[in-house]
């Protein structure tokens, strides 16, 4: 668990962070999300010390972060950089190995975790005697990522970390990333100006902006329970995209109309309206069928969806 | 011939002895202050400011700063040299430590890296292609340098061009030039080689590198092991000349361990007891200012060396004036008038022109200026204060006896220099000495010259008359002293262990 108290930072007499506190929960994955400049980054910093700051605590796993060993802090906690920060002068193997080898395992432990990682993240085990600078953008913050997670820490800090890819890249690379275990259970604070990144990766949005938290939630709190125009207007550029992406078939199911049917192959209702209309895109089918948690199954076409949609959206503003 | 190449090779190893042991130090100093100026940026400023100051002092002027500090010989020069060497290492430490992208000094923070993790796995091994060149700088540049540092006795390939030099001997400049030169290649490429290797083999040699340089370092310390008690110090000029170093092993069979050392800082040093025997002037005022006492030359290897202008034929011919008055000065200055004339100079610091103009004015020899425009009369002098007295004089004689003007050429170094100067026109005329003209000029032979030497009338005699009919020059009237080599030491010393003569010290360093 990490929690801030009343944190503050200023750089050159300007508040880089003012009086900022929040919770994140065990194993939840915080997204810190705005625009250049809104703190974020010095935010997440302040976690694993690379910033000290001017007052207000940090407690990680119990203790100030100020009455920890540095050195001791940081090799409990995963860092990935944007930049990866790959040593060029290491070989991708050493480069991951670099934390166990301060954390002094052994030989085999550690290669045994390595090819592990590498598996995972779908790296070609050649390039592990390759040195970073022969390896490709997302090759480099796939090894980044190994890097990071070798030792297993329970903490994970991310810091733009695909924000360095391609779009194709860096939409493989959320996924996979969503996909690992990893991913579900460590506590990740993560930093992005994304907002679909965000959408897709977090269990809750911090939204921040010249140095405060504006709002903190879900996705769908942030969506639909704006508590200023700051964050009703932050967005609206891409509202409609984020309503479907957030919105599931399991959140429609009331508003869908038409009969039980029978047993069938069917998708989760799990899946989000997007999902969904990518699927009747891709598959060309007319309609598709959906298992709700409770046991119930539903016939969807393109109407039905549209219709549902309307009718959850509405249902959202008369609240 | 061979006694050469032993003597080259000596050298060359004290060569480099001295540009690694200065180079060892200096990095053993420039890293950690490189990487200190790194890590507080607000010292960088000054640390690399003063190293800059400390470079821009020319060379020989910094070597004459050590001297009375750390006395003469390899000590000054390794100080000299590396402080020559610290600014390359310490700016291309800095630098190459700071350049390092930032991304990478935070992922290795990140991961729990201390300072000196950091330091050792990350920072020192990134910056090390820039800390590389500029060590490689700063050899080349040691090994220029330590060409000068034979100027105080720290021996090196100096030896050979400075001695080239003052015998104009191009061969002997050469013999030392080109080794020097070759070595500068040689070890730049050597630490090309050591850039372009890559990390891992880089590892391994650094932990070879401090062992190399130690043992290269030895070399400097192995000729140095001599047996002998006393040291002698004689000028480059004096190690290459018939009646100097050579004289002295061939008629006395004199073994002394000898350094070279220059004229400027000789007598210094046997008054600091850094040296104990020199090879000085008999009339030198430093004689008296350091209590130095001649010995005795009882085998005559030194001819007499009796001060008489000589002057080319046509010169005399062209400047009819001229011979009438050069000869105004003709038996006015005896031995002990010439000595004190040189404390003058060399102890009480008063100027050649202003002690030349007293004595002028003393024997009423001094006149105002004549109109100065009916030609110019070109003096030349050697590179010691006697001569530059005697060409005072010289000047102001010819300005006030005649309408002549006068453009001096002074610091010729060397008699070969000097007299070929003459030849050529360049100069007109020159203090010179008859024993010089024998045995340097005219290369007597040696029954020639022992049977003309035992008489200063003999040697005068003869020197002129083979000038006149060698070259065309002609020898004036003596002024009167004897400037002769001599063998010097501390007068205390000399009565301590009972040598008076340079048999009496041959025989002391043959019995100890």
């Amino acid at each position: 668990m990490i929690e801030f108290k009343n944190v503050s930072k200023k750089y050159s007499g300007k508040a880089a962070v003012e009086n900022v506190s929040f919770l994140v929960k065990e194993k939840e994955n915080l997204v810190l999300l705005g625009t250049s400049g809104c703190g974020k980054t010095t935010t997440l910093k302040m976690i694993n010390r690379l910033v000290s700051p001017d007052s207000g605590e940090i407690i990680v796993d119990g203790k100030d972060v100020k009455d920890q060993n540095p050195e001791l802090l940081r090799r409990r906690i995963g860092y990935v950089m944007q930049n990866t920060g790959l040593f060029p002068h290491y070989t991708v193997r050493q480069n991951i190995a670099l934390v166990p080898e301060l954390l002094k395992w052994s030989k085999s432990k550690t290669e045994e975790r390595t090819e592990e990682l590498i598996t995972k993240l779908h790296l070609n085990k050649d390039c592990l005697n390759m040195y970073p600078n022969e390896l490709s953008g997302g090759q480099q913050q796939r090894v980044g990522l190994a890097r990071a997670l070798i030792s297993d820490p329970a903490f994970l800090l991310m810091d733009e970390p695909f924000g360095a890819l391609d779009n194709v890249t860096r939409a493989e690379i959320q996924k996979e990333f969503k996909a690992l275990d990893e991913f579900k259970r460590k506590t990740i604070v993560m930093v992005t100006h994304d907002v679909q990144e965000a959408f897709e990766l977090a269990d809750r949005i911090a939204l921040m902006d010249k140095g405060k938290i504006i709002q903190i939630g879900t996705p769908k709190e942030l969506l639909y329970k704006p508590t200023n125009a700051f964050s009703k207007g932050f967005f609206d550029g891409q509202r409609l995209a984020l309503e479907f992406k957030v919105s599931r078939i399991s959140d429609l199911w009331e508003f869908i109309s038409g009969d039980e049917i029978a047993d069938d192959d069917s998708f989760t209702a799990e899946l989000s309206v997007w999902q969904v209309m990518e699927t009747l895109r891709l598959t060309n089918k007319a309609a598709l069928k959906f298992l709700h948690k409770n046991g119930e199954r539903k016939s969807v076409d393109f109407n039905i969806l549209t219709q549902a949609f309307n009718a959850y959206q509405n249902s959202h503003r008369n609240e | 011939m061979h006694a050469e190449s032993d003597k080259l090779l000596t050298q060359t190893f004290q060569h480099i002895g001295l540009t690694f042991i200065s180079l060892l130090f200096a990095i053993a100093i420039g890293l950690p202050a490189g990487i200190l100026i790194a890590r507080k940026r607000k010292l960088s400023g000054i640390v690399l400011g003063i190293a800059g100051i400390l470079q821009t002092i020319p060379s020989i002027a910094l070597l004459g700063f050590m001297i009375p500090v750390l006395g003469i010989g390899a000590k000054p020069a390794i100080v000299a040299l590396l402080i020559y060497a610290l600014l390359p290492i310490i700016r291309n430490t800095y630098t190459g430590i700071i350049g390092i992208d930032k991304n990478i000094i935070e992922a290795a923070k990140a991961m729990g890296m201390s300072k000196t993790q950091l330091l050792f796995k990350v920072e020192l091994p990134l910056a090390m292609p820039v800390i590389l060149a500029g060590i490689r700088t700063a050899t080349v540049i040691n090994v220029g340098v330590a060409t000068l540092a034979s100027y105080i006795a720290a021996g090196g390939l100096g030896e050979f061009i400075f001695g080239g030099i003052s015998l104009n001997n191009t061969n002997m400049i050469l013999a030392g030039a080109i080794p020097a030169a070759l070595l500068a290649i040689f070890l730049d490429f050597l630490i090309s080689v050591l850039q372009n290797m890559n990390f891992k083999k880089l590892k391994k040699v650094i932990y070879a590198f401090p062992a190399l340089l130690l043992v290269l370092a030895g070399f400097y310390l192995l000729p140095s092991a001599y047996g002998s008690e006393l040291t002698a110090g004689f000028t480059p000029e004096f190690m290459g000349r018939k009646d100097g170093d050579l004289g002295l092993k061939s008629a006395y069979g004199l073994k002394i361990h000898t350094i070279v050392i220059s004229d400027a800082v000789m007598y210094k040093a046997a008054f600091e007891n850094e040296i104990d025997v020199i090879s000085g002037y008999s009339t030198d005022g430093r004689l008296k200012a350091f209590d130095l006492k001649i010995l005795d030359d009882d085998k005559k290897i030194f001819p007499p060396y009796y001060a008489a202008p000589i002057v080319r034929q046509s010169a005399l011919i062209k400047y009819p004036d001229l011979e009438k008055v050069l000869n105004l000065l003709a038996g006015k200055i005896t031995d002990s008038i010439m000595t004190d004339l040189n404390y003058r100079t060399d102890y009480l610091h008063q100027t050649p022109e202003r002690v030349a103009k007293d004595f002028l004015a003393k024997n009423d020899l001094l006149k105002a200026p004549g109109k100065g425009n009916k030609g110019i009369i070109k003096i030349g002098s050697k590179i010691f204060g006697e001569q530059y007295i005697l060409a005072e004089m010289y000047k102001m004689l010819i300005k006030g006896y005649t309408d002549y003007d006068v453009a001096t050429k002074t610091g010729l170094g060397g008699t070969k220099i000097c007299f070929d100067a003459l030849v050529n026109n360049e100069i007109d005329l020159y203090p010179e000495y008859t024993g010089t003209g024998l045995l340097v000029i005219l290369q007597a032979d040696a029954k020639t010259s022992t049977a003309v030497a035992q008489d200063k009338v003999r040697t005068y005699n003869y020197v002129q008359q083979e000038f006149f009919k060698k070259y065309k020059i002609k020898w004036l009237k003596p002024i009167g002293f004897n400037n002769a080599y001599a063998l010097m030491m501390r007068r205390k010393q000399s009565k301590e262990i009972n040598v008076n003569s340079i048999s009496d010290l041959k025989n002391y360093l043959d019995k100890n």
